[in-house]
């Protein structure tokens, strides 16, 4: 009976308290949430300069317009620029707002409104070059643009360019003052606040291409999808738009005919707008697109991460015996600096590494390209811990090893050249195999130093169709693919040049299906 | 006749342990010295001292022409060219034969030829394959030394330090870790030696070789040089008292 009474009573709390949730969310205004990048964002969305905890810009003023035309708050979601339609796909914010072009691959993914701005895009290069005065002029040339923008596409489309792509503007721009790169391609409002400010950079050529803004809804949110376009055209036409951009001094003659357009267009063509948006792919065409997601992974990616991961082994193996013997056998002093290397280089993080040598060093004047300072990063970084193998392994060697060497005649050097060393290399392949397959798969860091590797093509293909399940599982599988047949090799050098010889024998046999002398036991 | 060997007044010290206190003796060509004595009492030190592995303090060694005594003036790098010349001299064979095993039977005997005394693959290749055959290995120059018994590895360790042609060779307990069977085919190869006039120095426990083959003995205790005599007085009588216990303790 008291049981009974607990349990109605627990009934009666969760009704009133379910109750009282949804008779709040029913009168409160609702939020309109919108997710954009203010991360070096002027003019769309961008930490104020004089007041860094505010966030300004001219799509703040439209997300504050719409607001009120909605009768919803805005609320700013701050998100990674080119993961902005992932996010709005996983419901982190209602809308995305931030320079995004209506392109007819995204369109297969989310709707687009209408469009609330037109602008072009602006090649910039430094004042002294005279050789670019066109997109054709880009050929056979560096240039730099933010990742995954429709700047990208059209730069991958014209061909033939060595493609430089940013997380952010603001280092392209810098890269391009000191001369990494010879060329920026952006949209016209991201040149305007970018380039224009920096003295040794000027535009270069005609205005290319048009480039379309619009918001991004989700497809199932049809409702809201017709509310925005009525209010932007509603915007349009109060002239309240116009407004903002001439505010930021954005306002241009194509936005000027666009709106001029579309606020005299029958309803009807709204309509047709809408539905064209709103297509899904069917299975089959699904499977197409990964068929064909296969040769680019691997023939524009998995070069270059293997070049990559190569070369930078190799370094790493190299001067990582360097480090180990200068540690084990060098005087104190430099002993001591092989040790603080290994330690520095171990104990903070590769990324950093790679930022410092790729956007620090040119500060002091040394300016590696990307490839180079990708190996470079990777083989300092890894010297350490193939350093540390190398020591454990040396000192793995028996005492009587070194003795018998040096009664013979030998000087030390001599003794770990021949007698030492060769040794060591035997029992460290187990732990370098490791190493390089860990290295291998960090090599997909390098692509924040505009390299373009495998997860850089990974990151592409998934912002381009907006899948990160399919494409990642395939990309992951051909790290796994091209991973193996090193595991083997190692194997195969292990057993080899194992000093018990009976393991060789086996070993060769199942390589050469040879048989060698019989063993005895 | 003036010695090969000559030792003077050797002393080493261990931190607080005193390990020779004072060690003189001399051996000459063509002679077989064994060095007997209690574990620890610094017999394989003092065999050590000899070839530069182990440093002494004070004192003086002279192999041949060459003189190596402690000074502390001189720099490292001149002490390393010191440590080498006297090595050429000299060669050794340790109690856990120390062959590379990474290399074949054959390959270790021509390392160090190669290598130190920058001789072409081909001599040194010729004459790794002379000593071979005289310790009896000529059937195992490709194998490994993990495919070898000890006796085997052993005799192996021995050509490849006369690879070298040295003018002593020294032995620190050569048969110690080999089964009792196996013990008798590398003492061969050492009274073989002997008869063809190598200067040898043996650590052993080998009483009987010892007094079979030996020219002379010397018997350490403590860090010194008890007695050193001919293995009959040695053996029929000793005059030290330590002497007589040791022996004692072997029969």
């Amino acid at each position: 009976m008291e049981q009974m009474s607990a349990r109605l009573g627990l009934l009666t709390l969760l009704l009133v308290v379910g109750l009282a949730g949804l008779s709040a969310s029913a009168d409160e205004p609702q939020e309109l949430r919108w997710g954009g990048d203010s991360e070096g964002g002027a003019p769309y969305v961008f930490q104020d300069p004089k007041n860094p905890r505010d966030i300004i810009g001219f799509e703040v003023d439209l997300a504050e317009a719409l607001g009120e035309r909605l009768k919803r708050r805005p609320v700013f979601v701050q998100n990674q620029w080119d993961g902005l339609i992932p996010g709005l796909q996983r419901g982190n914010y209602d809308i995305a707002m931030n320079g995004l072009e209506i392109t007819e691959d995204r369109k297969q993914e989310i709707n687009f409104t209408l469009p609330y701005y037109v602008t072009t895009l602006q090649i910039s290069v430094r004042v002294e070059e005279k050789g670019i005065n066109s997109l054709a002029d880009l050929k056979g040339r560096k240039v730099g643009t933010l990742k995954y923008s429709l700047a990208q596409r059209v730069l991958e489309r014209e061909g033939g360019i060595q493609i430089r792509t940013y997380d952010g503007v603001i280092n392209s721009y810098h890269d391009l003052a000191n001369g990494r790169l010879d060329a920026v391609l952006n949209d016209y409002p991201i040149a305007i606040y970018y380039s224009r400010p920096i003295p040794k950079l000027k535009f270069a050529g005609p205005p290319i291409e048009m480039v379309l803004y619009g918001i991004g809804v989700r497809k199932e949110d049809a409702a809201l999808l017709a509310r925005l376009n009525q209010a932007l055209l509603d915007l349009m036409k109060s002239g309240e738009l116009r407004r903002i951009y001439e505010k930021w001094g954005l306002w241009n003659l194509e936005t000027e005919k666009l709106f001029a357009q579309l606020t005299a267009a029958p309803a009807q063509a709204l309509e047709d707008y809408t539905r064209s948006v709103t297509r899904k792919l069917s299975w089959r065409d699904r499977l197409w697109q990964y068929l064909s997601y296969v040769p680019i992974l691997l023939f524009r990616g998995a070069p270059m991460t293997l070049l990559i991961s190569v070369l930078g082994m190799a370094l790493a193996i190299a001067f990582g015996l360097i480090l180990a013997l200068v540690n084990l056998y060098a005087p104190r002093p430099l002993a001591w600096a092989s040790r603080a290397y290994i330690e520095l280089f171990r104990g903070t993080p590769l990324l950093i590494q790679l930022y410092l040598i790729f956007y620090g060093l040119p500060s002091v004047g040394i300016r590696l390209d990307p490839l180079a300072a990708a190996i470079v990063g990777l083989g300092l970084n890894y010297a350490a811990y193939e350093a540390e193998n190398y020591r454990a392994g040396i000192q793995a060697i028996p005492r009587g090893q070194m003795e018998a060497a040096l009664s013979l005649g030998m000087t030390r050097a001599q003794a770990l050249q021949h007698v030492i060393v060769p040794q060591a290399l035997r029992i460290v392949i187990p732990p370098v195999t490791n190493d390089f397959i860990a290295l291998f798969k960090d090599s997909s860091v390098v692509s924040v130093i505009t390299m373009v590797e495998l997860t850089k093509v990974y990151g592409q293909l998934a912002s381009t169709y907006y899948d990160y399940i399919g494409v990642g599982i395939l990309t992951a599988a051909i790290y796994f693919l091209m991973g193996l047949p090193f595991v083997r090799l190692a194997r195969w050098a292990e057993a080899r040049m194992a000093t018990d010889k009976r393991v060789v024998v086996v070993a060769r046999r199942r390589w050469f299906g040879v048989g060698a002398k019989p063993v005895e036991g | 006749m003036s010695a090969l060997i000559s030792v003077e007044n050797l002393r080493k010290k261990f931190g607080h342990i005193v390990a020779l206190r004072g060690i003189s003796f001399e051996v000459a060509a063509s002679e077989l010295t064994v060095i007997i004595g209690p574990s620890g009492c610094g017999k394989s030190t003092l065999l050590r001292c000899l070839n530069g592995l182990e440093l002494f303090d004070s004192g003086r060694v002279r192999i041949g022409d060459f003189t190596f005594e402690r000074n502390n003036g001189i720099s490292h790098r001149e002490l390393q060219v010191q440590l080498r010349h006297l090595r050429e001299e000299v060669g050794m064979v340790f109690q856990s034969f120390n062959l590379f095993p990474h290399l074949t039977v054959l390959e270790n005997a021509v390392l160090a030829p190669m290598v130190v005394k920058k001789l072409d693959r081909q001599t040194a290749e010729r004459r790794a394959r002379e000593l071979l055959a005289k310790v009896g290995l000529s059937d195992r120059l490709d194998y490994y030394p993990s495919q070898l018994s000890g006796g085997q590895q052993q005799r192996a360790a021995i050509a490849r330090a006369l690879a070298m042609s040295p003018k002593v060779m020294l032995y620190d307990e050569p048969t110690s870790s080999l089964d009792p069977s196996l013990v008798g085919e590398v003492l061969n190869i050492m009274r073989k030696l002997d008869d063809e006039g190598m200067t040898q120095v043996v650590v052993t426990h080998e009483m009987r070789f010892a007094r079979d083959v030996a020219d002379k003995i010397l018997f350490l205790d403590d860090g010194e040089l008890v007695e050193s005599a001919s293995p009959e007085e040695i053996f029929s009588a000793p005059r030290d008292e330590r002497t007589r216990e040791f022996l004692r303790s072997f029969l």
